[in-house]
């Protein structure tokens, strides 16, 4: 009965097609490590970010007077209402989190390479939206680092020539950040970046699934097939890493709930102390410092003196990221076969990148400024490095077969 | 896989740096158990008593201090102020221009104040006034200079003296800067120790008022983990016998 049932949906839906092609006959490197476990964290977060934040619009007022209201009466008054929020502003934190770290291992094994340029690029679109999307929830509490951080981001715009101060008013809608801000923002955030973001990562998968997935030797497992043309060193998706993903989600989860039930201010991080002061026009706070997952690009910003030139800088360490596959001009695709050279360009980057994430969020100081100037030398050094060390390191032989 | 958690590791703790500001004199450490219910219950009745008059606590209602703290009937009736009831918020009835005339400032709502500032803060604010005849309440204070708000325990207290050090400053010029309390001249009602843990009930209330959810986050807490750390035990064990086949590569 079920079995006749599942063929006449079969029939008119492409149901155990799909299944096969992306899950039960989706063949997968068998050699997968600690790395590998973000792609499906990621998916997880994103959903809860999206059941989470249907919950929360349910008692969520977008409007100057309420919002802020509305935010204390989801944690005091709304049954779970604590638990929901919590749950959403530490998911903020740990997309990044995850995001930063799949990025990081793409950087190592090569994943931007030849032929997964799309899937990286799509993952750079990803990440793009993803800081609209955060940046415009984080204006939704309504208190004052909301509120003067999205003035200080939205007046960046202002700094281009010619077009600028339009521009920084079309996007408020106002000449200072108001009510009318707070209520596209909160469009935007809920329904116009979530389904932009629901496209990108059906698009980053499908991608992924056209060409299968690189792995922490960089062999290309489709190239040695067995007798029935299945990839020897390849395992089905299904059941294999759908197991082995829900034991790293597990691990995730527990991290997740610790820091929701004992730690959901993050030291400050996740949910900052000025930010439980309403939003208030006429009072700048003492020290206004983006969100962590923003600093690093802000601690670029503030390293140039020229306003203009530090948001040109600030935008253009971003959008290098989608010349990667271009830069690296080496072939072999792993950080395991690949010279010395490229390990020191490769941790200075991350190095860089932790530094600038510090330097961001800290007051102004004479070496604040410094060694944010030299982060952000090394930060886009690093391309230009990149460019050069693939072009003439000495790379070890790459074996035939997953090791 | 040990150099994963050290970059982990690394990009924690590059963000839990935090810096500390520069205070005339040094934050006090208080430690704050919301498990105590009975002293949670006595910083609710100073709390009423001394701060109500002028701040409210709009966020707060009377009836979930009632049922968090598991107060008796009287015990809830002896927060309320006359004509309010358990399921109220906690507002008052000082009219906001008549408070901003007497104090120069509108007194803040304290429902948050505790995230705001911390804990330590809050008792080291309220600790820390000493005597200062230029001010408008004849007060000032040592961790917020300047502040509007009169002394609200200098009964209890009685009102600390400021010791004032010279300064040389960056010209050459030296200024007067306020470095430290010497106890007051007249000594208040209650001894020193009873003084300061009365502040710290407050405290741990006004901490408490910010996050009423903390109580049932701690609560929860242990129950969510735990069942966490079997399911992931459980995925463990799933993942080994699916993967029994497989010939796993170093990794």
């Amino acid at each position: 009965m079920i079995k006749e049932l599942g063929k006449w949906v079969d029939d008119r839906l492409p149901v155990s097609h799909f299944w096969n092609a992306h899950l039960a006959k989706y063949y997968v490197p068998k050699n997968f490590n600690f790395w590998y476990y973000f792609g499906s964290i990621l998916l997880a977060v994103f959903a809860i970010q999206i059941v989470t934040g249907i919950w929360l619009a349910m008692n969520y007022k977008p409007s100057a007077a309420e919002a802020f209201n509305s935010v204390e009466y989801i944690m005091r008054d709304v049954n779970w209402g604590w638990l929901i929020r919590y749950m959403h502003s530490t998911g903020a934190s740990f997309f990044f989190i995850a995001v930063y770290l799949h990025m990081f291992r793409g950087l190592m094994y090569g994943s931007y390479k030849k032929p997964r340029e799309l899937i990286w690029i799509f993952g750079v679109l990803i990440l793009l939206t993803l800081m609209a999307e955060a940046f415009m929830g984080y204006l939704l509490p309504w208190g004052q680092m909301s509120f003067w951080g999205a003035q200080v981001i939205i007046s960046l715009f202002g700094s281009i020539p010619y077009i600028g101060p339009d521009l920084a008013l079309w996007i408020r809608g106002d000449y200072v950040v108001s009510d009318v801000t707070l209520n596209r923002f909160f469009a935007l955030h809920v329904i116009a970046l979530p389904l932009v973001l629901l496209f990108l990562i059906g698009g980053h998968i499908m991608a992924l699934h056209e060409v299968g997935s690189n792995n922490p030797d960089g062999v290309e497992i489709k190239t040695n097939k067995d007798e029935h043309g299945k990839p020897q060193d390849g395992i089905p998706f299904h059941p294999y890493y759908t197991v082995k993903d829900l034991f790293g989600l597990s691990v995730f989860l527990f991290l997740f709930a610790a820091v929701i039930f004992y730690w959901p201010d993050g030291g400050g991080k996740f949910l900052e102390a000025p930010n439980f002061i309403p939003a208030d026009p006429l009072k700048t706070p003492e020290h206004i410092a983006p969100v962590w997952y923003f600093a690093p690009h802000y601690a670029i910003l503030r390293a140039i003196p020229d306003k203009f030139l530090g948001v040109m800088a600030m935008g253009s360490a971003i959008l290098i990221l989608f010349f990667l596959p271009w830069l690296d001009r080496n072939a072999v695709k792993s950080i395991r076969y690949r010279s010395l050279a490229f390990k020191v360009v490769l941790f200075s980057f991350i190095v860089a990148f932790l530094g600038l994430g510090y330097l961001g969020t800290q007051p102004v100081t004479y070496w604040n400024t410094l060694f944010s100037r030299i982060f952000a030398f090394i930060y886009f050094g690093f391309f230009v490095a990149l460019f050069l060390v693939s072009k003439f390191e000495t790379t070890k032989p790459v074996p035939e077969r997953v090791k | 896989m040990i150099r994963a958690i050290f970059i982990i590791a690394s990009v924690m703790l590059a963000t839990a740096a935090q810096g500390s500001e520069g205070y005339a004199i040094p934050l006090q450490h208080v430690s704050v158990d919301l498990s105590d219910k009975a002293a949670l219950y006595r910083g609710a009745l100073t709390f009423q008593a001394q701060c109500a008059t002028c701040h409210t606590a709009k966020y707060m209602r009377y009836g979930r201090v009632a049922s968090d703290l598991h107060l008796s009937d009287d015990q809830a009736k002896a927060l309320l102020p006359p004509k309010l009831k358990l399921g109220d918020e906690m507002v008052n009835f000082m009219p906001a221009d008549y408070a901003k005339q007497v104090f120069g400032v509108e007194p803040p709502d304290l429902s948050l104040v505790a995230r705001v500032r911390g804990a330590d803060w809050l008792y080291t604010y309220l600790t820390s006034f000493y005597t200062d005849p230029t001010k408008r309440w004849g007060v000032n204070n040592a961790v917020f200079p300047d502040v509007n708000m009169p002394d609200v325990f200098a009964a209890e207290q009685g009102v600390q003296q400021p010791v004032y050090a010279d300064v040389k400053m960056p010209d050459g010029s030296t200024e007067k800067r306020l470095s430290g309390l010497k106890p007051p001249v007249i000594p208040g009602s209650l001894p020193p120790e009873e003084f300061n843990s009365m502040v710290k009930d407050l405290v741990s209330y006004m901490v408490y008022m910010s996050e009423p959810a903390k109580m049932q986050r701690m609560d929860y807490g242990p129950y969510v983990l735990g069942f966490i750390l079997f399911f992931t035990i459980l995925m463990f064990l799933l993942k080994k016998e699916y993967w029994r086949d497989i010939k796993q590569p170093e990794s």
